[in-house]
């Protein structure tokens, strides 16, 4: 199938056991967007994400990925996309520079880009330090640094600043920015952070109980809740919990 | 060409696990140094033979020193024909201390102490002497447990000597012949059992804890997200940990071979590639064993109740044959046995390929079986 959209997911469904973690839902990315997925825990924002990454499979339903399902394209695919996890732990015992060039040979990668890469994330003067010897900060930098080592058309990055402190993630949403600077590269940020999705992202979906609840462009989604007794003046200091709570009648971490 | 292999996945899978490997201490000590210390200390501990001190009780009278009263004692007359020694202890015990010079079994020395039949019991309760001597009327009586190996032993030594006039040990030990050509040593049994153990538990912790560790901590799904070829990720980790092997009983062997001439009697090329088969072979079960579990305590446990039982069964330390009869040939079937066996039958029974082929067929063939059985259930995440 030909598609406009760089990820198109069509009416997917996801069950584990008795628990329906998606159910139905529709989302299109197109190229050089940047999307966030905001809910609360447990509201099927990692299902789907896993089921765009492709370690799961919807139960109905179809995901494309640059017009391709995953079935039949995994290796054609897999060089496509870029990854970061909430919390990934490298081997303690290689340096940066080694766990870059670990990850850079999986995409037949040499050592120029991965120069390229540590000058990106900042980490030139870390090259040769363990991985153990990092801090939360710069193990998420080079996480990141290593899921764009093969220039990903898509990345996909779950909740990548959960527990660093600001100026940690201020670093990480500098690096974001310059790629999204660039302009080739799609991505999928899962994230509880209203701030994060506001710096970062063009769009933004919201999903509860494996629905998507609304989506739409950060004014968009603002303007949906001027109606509630909030001045303009304020707008700016409204949080994720806030909008979510003008959806659903409850909290965030409810 | 160097910067093609360089930059090829498996070389750096390779030398990332190689890396991993040797810049931790605790690997480098327990993988290689605690093996070896083991030999040397089992090895100096039951080839050499130590002299052997004997505590032997002498109550009722004080028979050790000449008493104005009783001059007929016949310990007393004894020890002092054998020129024995006169001591007195720090405890106030007066003891007699007769060597018995051996050059084959090691010389036996009794120390006789008078005391008094309390401190005795005491004495015997706590294992610090097997037994008790008294006189009556001219008689030398015994008081030991006829169920105790040690006390009967020394009896035996210890009546002959009394009845023979002088100390006729020495002549007793012309009529025994101590083995001491080499192989049939314990150091020559418990060098290829070493060695054999030794590759099961870096197969079941090198290669079974890495797999689930790096499941747990996300590192599995974060590799398979990339085009990292799977079978290249577990032929890494099983290549380096048969390196590690190799180095850990060539060392092992070698130390062996400085300190107790251990040789190889058999075959150099069959032992190689049964050290290679039983390689595959814990490799295999080691990767199907870690299939599945995301867990460490999980797979701590499956780890020790696989390696524990062959270690206690598969005749490492001590034969097999000392289990009941009737286990013997489900003993002989574990892998560790198979390759533990074999290595022996190579190192000292002069093996080669036509006594070794049934085993390295076997353990590649449970090598191939768990390893295909283990990709089947194989949890990438």
């Amino acid at each position: 199938m030909e598609t406009g959209s760089v990820i198109e997911v069509i009416n997917v469904h996801k069950s584990f056991k008795t628990v329906q973690a998606v159910r139905g839902i529709d989302l299109h990315i197109g190229a050089g967007q940047f999307v966030a997925i905001l809910g609360p825990n447990g509201a099927g924002k990692t299902t789907l994400v896993e089921m765009i990454e492709g370690i799961q499979q919807p139960d109905k339903g179809e995901i494309f990925i640059l017009g391709k399902t995953w079935k039949g394209n995994e290796a054609y695919l897999r060089r496509l996309i870029g990854l970061s996890l909430q919390e990934t732990h490298f081997i303690e015992k290689l340096t940066v520079w080694e766990t870059l060039r670990l990850f850079a040979s999986f995409f037949g990668i040499g050592k120029e880009r991965c120069e390229e890469v540590l000058h990106l994330v900042a980490m030139e003067e870390k090259r040769k330090a363990w991985v153990v010897n990092l801090s939360g900060g710069q193990r998420q930098r080079l996480a990141l640094g290593i899921s764009m080592l093969n220039n990903p058309r898509i990345l996909l990055l779950d909740e990548p600043t959960t527990g660093l402190d600001p100026n940690a993630r201020r670093e990480i949403w500098a690096i974001l920015n310059k790629l999204k600077d660039g302009g080739q590269t799609s991505m999928i940020l899962t994230t509880h952070y209203m701030e994060e999705a506001e710096q970062l992202c063009d769009y933004i979906v919201i999903i509860d109980h494996g629905k998507i609840l609304k989506q739409g462009t950060l004014n968009d989604l603002l303007g949906e809740i001027l109606d509630l007794p909030v001045k303009p003046a304020e707008i700016r200091k409204i949080t994720l919990d806030d909008l979510f709570t003008s959806l659903t009648g409850r909290h965030l971490n409810d | 060409m160097i910067e093609r292999i360089s930059n090829s996945q498996l070389f750096q899978l390779i030398m990332a696990n190689m890396k991993e490997l040797i810049r931790e201490p605790g690997v480098l000590f327990w993988g290689i140094v605690f093996p070896i210390l083991m030999s040397l200390g089992l090895g100096v501990a039951f080839t050499k033979k130590k002299d052997v001190i004997t505590h032997i009780a002498v109550v009722g009278q004080n028979h050790l020193m000449p008493q104005p009263t009783d001059t007929s004692s016949l310990l007393l007359s004894f020890l002092q024909t054998n020129k024995a020694s006169l001591e007195k202890s720090s405890q106030g015990f007066i003891s007699r201390r007769l060597t018995i010079p051996d050059d084959k079994l090691g010389n036996t020395t009794f120390i006789f102490q008078a005391m008094d039949w309390q401190k005795a019991m005491v004495l015997l309760k706590r294992g610090n002497l097997n037994i008790v001597l008294d006189e009556k009327h001219g008689i030398i009586q015994y008081h030991f447990d006829p169920m105790n190996p040690d006390a009967q032993l020394i009896y035996l030594k210890l009546s002959k000597m009394f009845n023979a006039s002088g100390p006729v040990i020495r002549e007793a030990n012309t009529e025994i012949n101590p083995l001491t050509v080499s192989g049939t040593r314990y150091i020559d049994f418990l060098v290829p059992g070493l060695i054999a153990m030794g590759v099961m538990m870096s197969c079941m912790w090198g290669v079974s804890y890495a797999i689930i560790e790096r499941r747990a901590k996300k590192l599995l799904r974060r590799m398979v997200a990339t085009p990292m070829k799977r079978s290249n990720f577990l032929l890494a980790l099983i290549t380096v940990r048969i390196l590690m092997n190799f180095v850990e009983a060539g060392l092992l062997f070698l130390v062996a071979w400085l300190a107790f001439g251990t040789t190889i009697q058999g075959s150099v090329a069959a032992l190689i590639t049964l050290f290679i088969a039983g390689n595959l072979a814990f490799a295999g079960i080691a990767i199907f064993l870690a299939s599945h579990t995301a867990k460490t305590e999980i797979g701590n446990g499956l780890i020790n109740a696989l390696s524990m039982p062959m270690m206690v069964l598969s005749g490492i330390f001590f034969s097999y044959h000392n289990f009941p009869e009737w286990s013997i040939s489900t003993i002989q079937k574990f892998p560790l046995t198979m390759m533990a066996d074999g290595m022996r039958s190579a190192f000292i029974e002069g093996a080669g390929f036509a006594e070794l082929t049934m085993p390295i067929i076997i353990l590649s063939a449970i090598g191939v079986l768990f390893f295909t059985a283990g990709m089947k259930v194989f949890k990438w995440y």
